[in-house]
């Protein structure tokens, strides 16, 4: 292949994976427009106009969804920083770090849903943390009149949020910490006479912060959008934005899709605006941070609130693992009433009476998830053979999906498969998981893919070797430990993924996630546990494989077995 | 359970059939003959595990006997189903539509009637029909106050019930005044669905027929005054009521799975159903305690019976027929009211079965929390359906802020 030749070979890779994440999105946007300015030729609706906005404004409780999304996403989003900066400053020693991550990575692997129903189990009036503790702590014979699930100013959101996004902005931030010469730094500051935590705070916060600044605006954008665990934990009259405008627009009154679309839209304007008030929380943040330094200020009392913020982590920690904990006691129950600490009846029977759905269902999540992955995988491998230092930086665009609501395109996205003749289904949905496993598989093989050693590949083209076979036998094997890791990310993701498969599996397509969501608002509580269980089940199970193989692959090449976490 | 004996039970009914009127048989032997192979898409509700259950025997059965597969298409709320059927005759098309029988009642028939989208009338011409009393103004012949006129075919019973634990409320009260004395002595311990569930509006209605000074009004549409004269003593009522409710009447439970769990883990003391059968059903499934129990108001409760219909447009009608006739065979109600199976009481008139029919319901077995026929009383006709519209939109401006 001549070097144009090769140019232009590059430039299709990058442009078909560029074009796969991009215009899904563009189209969804647009079709989303289009409908929430009422032009929309199959309801006869040929626009434009305002009506659909309209509409919206006087749907029963539109504004407070709005308000209610804005505030829960934000104070999450805040809390969640806090809290995960503050695990990562108590992680002082090797000890520590080992049995943070031992404890973050179950939560960090189970899905949203699950967590979230796991949560619910826990936290609600007759829950088990209030079954622990009745009577004997309480005086509580029956459960208490308090809203702690579904309460109207949606702390149990708050709460079933940050359960999930402190484990990934600390590992984030983990990631972020190995980059900065924290110790020598944290050593001159202490010099200058702060105290440990108040150095750690001063000095290295903010370079850690600069690094996982695209991870914050990710949990912002999820937290102000998620759609299922809004479902399980959230306020209900009215929910948020997010979960009202997929509401509208999955009602069986066609006409409801304008004011619905038109939502959809204004939860992109709420991500904006959040986005707009983060940044100048920033600014005056470093600010008042600069403005402090010059005075020369020893003492701000960050530290102690980093400290604080450590704790409540770890509780928060506890709390996710006990969420965990109890969807597993629950899926082995057959009666169990308030204030009874543990089942009175155990019994297996709702597995095997459930076992044949249950298998199909799990069966048809992982047979999405694969193949999910599979593309993810195939795609960001195309990019980063062909990327080149400029298309390094377009790299970022293929996280584009995870910074947009999920409500804003999707919806969208269904109706320009229908318009463009494509079938909902199966392959719609898979596409749509990619969207979203693709940025993380990205996140994950991209480091060490970049920082692959050359000089191996150099001697395999030395010895004959085409591009091709170095690729298959050299750079592939040496890096299965990431490529598992993202295989085992990307399954994690598509399993948790409820929306998309919603919108475009058309209602047709069931996955455990739909399930568990479906079944957490029913009678019984012990079937949706089972599910919540296999949900978080299957990416355990890809996150054990991912560690196991190249174990096993590599028993003989100690060297190689550094690229496993 | 007796053993089912199809072949001798059909020939018998076929033999009666021939020597009453053969006319019919002749046609009845055409829909066989015609539905043999087919598959019905039966459009039912699927939230409740044991109807779903039901159902399927169903399918084995008719597949058995009539060569019918049944599949169900589980619905998350029946209007779903008329809008496809809408849909359908929307896009033109009059035959080989999707849905073959739908499960349905009150405002979704009335508006499938009203639009001329159903296939009918049918009911007379299923040999069962005639376990059934359908003579004018009996319950089978009249769906919300709608009539029927033979385009929807009876299948189960449902009676509005409340549900509560006995073990904490030694004497139900049994008057709409009574639960408000004891809510204002156990606040925070009773409510009720969220009215723009079916449920809550259930229970709204149920309160309004107890309290509406003239109950005869309720049967015909209301109009602007009828409406504020009957409602003003349910408004009253529940304006002293709400306080006193759990989250002090601010948030409501959003369907009746939700406040069933509550009752089970003792959130509320106090609960309602549409299924006698409920509370016996969820103590044997482990999701109920032992001690929950049914009880119905003292001038009794609302009850409806449970339809299905066939589109005008569905692709399987003789099939939808076979499976609409096999549902009102002695021997599917009788399973049916089995409380193993689903616990529904049966719609069939048991002055109209002989001395071995009659016995396949008594040999049914009983639950200490099943309530027996008489204990049910007295069986309310539901109010016209704008009632409940009307009710359920006045509610929301009322309360919803």
């Amino acid at each position: 292949m001549s070097p144009a030749q090769r140019r232009i070979a590059r430039g299709a890779a990058l442009g078909l994976v560029g074009a796969g994440i991009l215009v899904p999105v563009a189209a969804g946007l647009w079709q989303t427009t289009l409908t929430a300015f009422g032009m929309v030729p199959g309801l006869s609706q040929t626009g434009p106009s305002l009506r659909p906005w309209r509409e919206l404004v006087a749907l029963p409780g539109a504004l407070e969804s709005l308000r209610l999304s804005l505030v829960t996403g934000l104070s999450a989003t805040l809390l969640a920083l806090i809290l995960s900066l503050g695990l990562v400053a108590a992680l002082t020693t090797a000890r520590r770090m080992r049995l943070a991550r031992q404890m973050l990575a179950p939560i960090l692997a189970a899905p949203h849903a699950a967590t979230a129903i796991g949560l619910a189990f826990l936290i609600a009036p007759s829950g088990w943390i209030a079954r622990l503790l009745s009577p004997w702590a309480t005086g509580w014979q029956v459960p208490p009149d308090i809203a702690t699930v579904h309460d109207r100013a949606g702390l149990a959101l708050i709460l079933g949020l940050l359960v999930k996004e402190v484990p990934f902005l600390a590992l984030m931030a983990l990631g972020a910490l190995s980059q900065v010469p924290a110790r020598q730094q944290i050593a001159s500051a202490r010099a200058l006479g702060m105290a440990r935590a108040e150095a750690w705070a001063r000095v290295v916060l903010p370079q850690v912060y600069a690094r996982i600044r695209l991870p914050v605006f990710v949990t912002l954008a999820f937290s102000l959008s998620v759609v299922d665990m809004a479902i399980i934990l959230g306020p209900s009259t009215p929910p948020t934005l997010a979960v009202a405008v997929t509401r509208w627009l999955q009602a069986p009154d066609v006409m409801r899709m304008m004011p619905g679309a038109a939502g959809a839209l204004a939860q992109l304007g709420v991500m904006l605006l959040a986005m707009l008030i983060w940044v100048t929380g920033e600014r005056a943040l470093a600010a008042v941070g600069r403005a402090l330094a010059r005075r020369g200020a020893r003492r701000s009392g960050t530290g102690f609130g980093l400290r604080v913020a450590g704790g409540l982590a770890v509780l928060l920690t506890v709390l996710g693992l006990l969420a965990l904990m109890v969807l597993a006691l629950w899926s082995v129950t057959w009666r169990w009433s308030f204030p009874n600490a543990l089942p009175q009846q155990w019994s297996l029977r709702l597995w095997r009476d459930g076992a044949e759905g249950l298998a199909s269902t799990a069966g048809a999540t992982l047979e999405i998830a694969l193949a999910a992955t599979l593309v993810a995988l195939i795609l960001a491998i195309g990019w980063l053979q062909a990327e080149g230092p400029r298309a390094r930086r377009l790299s970022t665009l293929l996280l584009l999906p995870l910074l947009i609501p999920q409500v804003s395109f999707l919806f969208g996205l269904d109706i320009a498969f229908l318009r463009t003749g494509l079938p909902e289904g199966w392959v719609a949905v898979v596409w749509g998981h990619v969207l979203y496993v693709l940025p993380y598989v990205m996140i994950v093989l991209a480091g060490p893919w970049r920082a692959f050693d050359r000089r191996l590949e150099a001697t395999a083209a030395a010895l004959g070797a085409g591009p091709v076979r170095r690729l298959i036998a050299v750079r592939l094997p040496v890096l299965l430990g990431p490529l598992t890791a993202a295989a085992a990310v990307g399954v994690a993701v598509s399993v948790a993924q409820y929306l998309p498969t919603l919108f475009l599996g058309a209602g047709r397509v069931a996955t455990l996630t739909t399930e568990a969501v479906t079944l957490s608002s029913g009678p019984d509580r012990r079937i949706a546990a089972i599910y919540a269980l296999m949900q978080a089940a299957l990416p355990w199970l890809g996150f054990a494989l991912a560690l196991g193989l190249p174990a096993l692959a590599f028993r003989n090449r100690r060297g190689l077995r550094g690229g496993v976490e | 359970m007796p053993p089912f004996r199809p072949l001798a039970l059909a020939l018998a009914a076929l033999a009666t059939a021939l020597t009453l009127r053969p006319a019919m048989a002749s046609n009845w032997t055409d829909t066989l003959a015609a539905a043999r192979g087919q598959t019905v898409y039966w459009n039912a509700w699927g939230g409740d595990t044991r109807t779903n259950a039901f159902i399927r025997w169903v399918g084995t059965q008719t597949e058995k006997r009539f060569g019918v597969k049944v599949v169900q298409v589980k619905l998350a709320d029946t209007a779903d189903a008329v809008a496809r059927v809408v849909a359908e005759k929307a896009a033109g098309k009059t035959q080989g539509g999707s849905v073959d029988l739908i499960w349905i009642n009150g405002p979704n028939f009335l508006s499938m009637k009203r639009q001329g989208l159903l296939y009918g009338p049918f009911v007379k011409s299923l040999p069962n029909a005639k376990y059934v009393d359908l003579s004018p103004g009996a319950p089978a012949t009249t769906d919300f106050t709608v009539p029927v006129d033979g385009f929807e075919s009876p299948w189960r019973l449902a009676r509005f019930v409340f549900t509560y634990d006995s073990a904490r409320v030694p004497n139900p009260p049994r008057t709409m005044a009574a639960l408000l004395e004891w809510a204002k002595a156990h606040p925070g311990r009773f409510t009720h669905p969220d009215p723009s569930n079916f449920m809550g509006a259930s229970f709204l209605k149920q309160a309004l027929i107890d309290l509406a000074p003239d109950p005869a009004a309720l049967t015909v549409p209301p109009t602007e005054a009828s409406f504020r004269k009957e409602t003003a003593p349910l408004w009253a009522w529940y304006d002293a009521l709400r306080p006193n409710l759990w989250h002090r009447g601010r948030s409501f439970p959003a369907n009746q799975s939700v406040q069933d769990r509550m009752l089970a883990d003792g959130e509320v003391d106090i609960a309602m159903s549409f299924d006698p059968a409920s509370a016996a059903a969820g103590i044997a499934d482990g999701l109920m305690p032992p001690s929950i129990r049914v009880f119905v108001p003292k001038g009794g409760s609302l009850g409806n019976v449970s339809f299905v219909a066939i589109p005008f447009n569905a692709a399987h009608k003789a099939g939808a027929e076979v499976v609409a006739n096999f549902l009102l065979s002695p021997q599917a109600q009788a399973h049916q009211q089995n409380i193993d199976v689903l616990g529904s009481y049966s719609v069939l008139d048991p002055s109209q079965l002989d001395k071995r029919q009659r016995a396949l319901f008594a040999a049914l077995p009983t639950a200490p929390a099943l309530p027996t026929r008489a204990d049910l009383g007295k069986t309310l006709p539901e109010p016209y359906p704008s009632w409940m519209t009307r009710l359920t939109a006045a509610w929301k401006a009322r309360y919803v802020k």
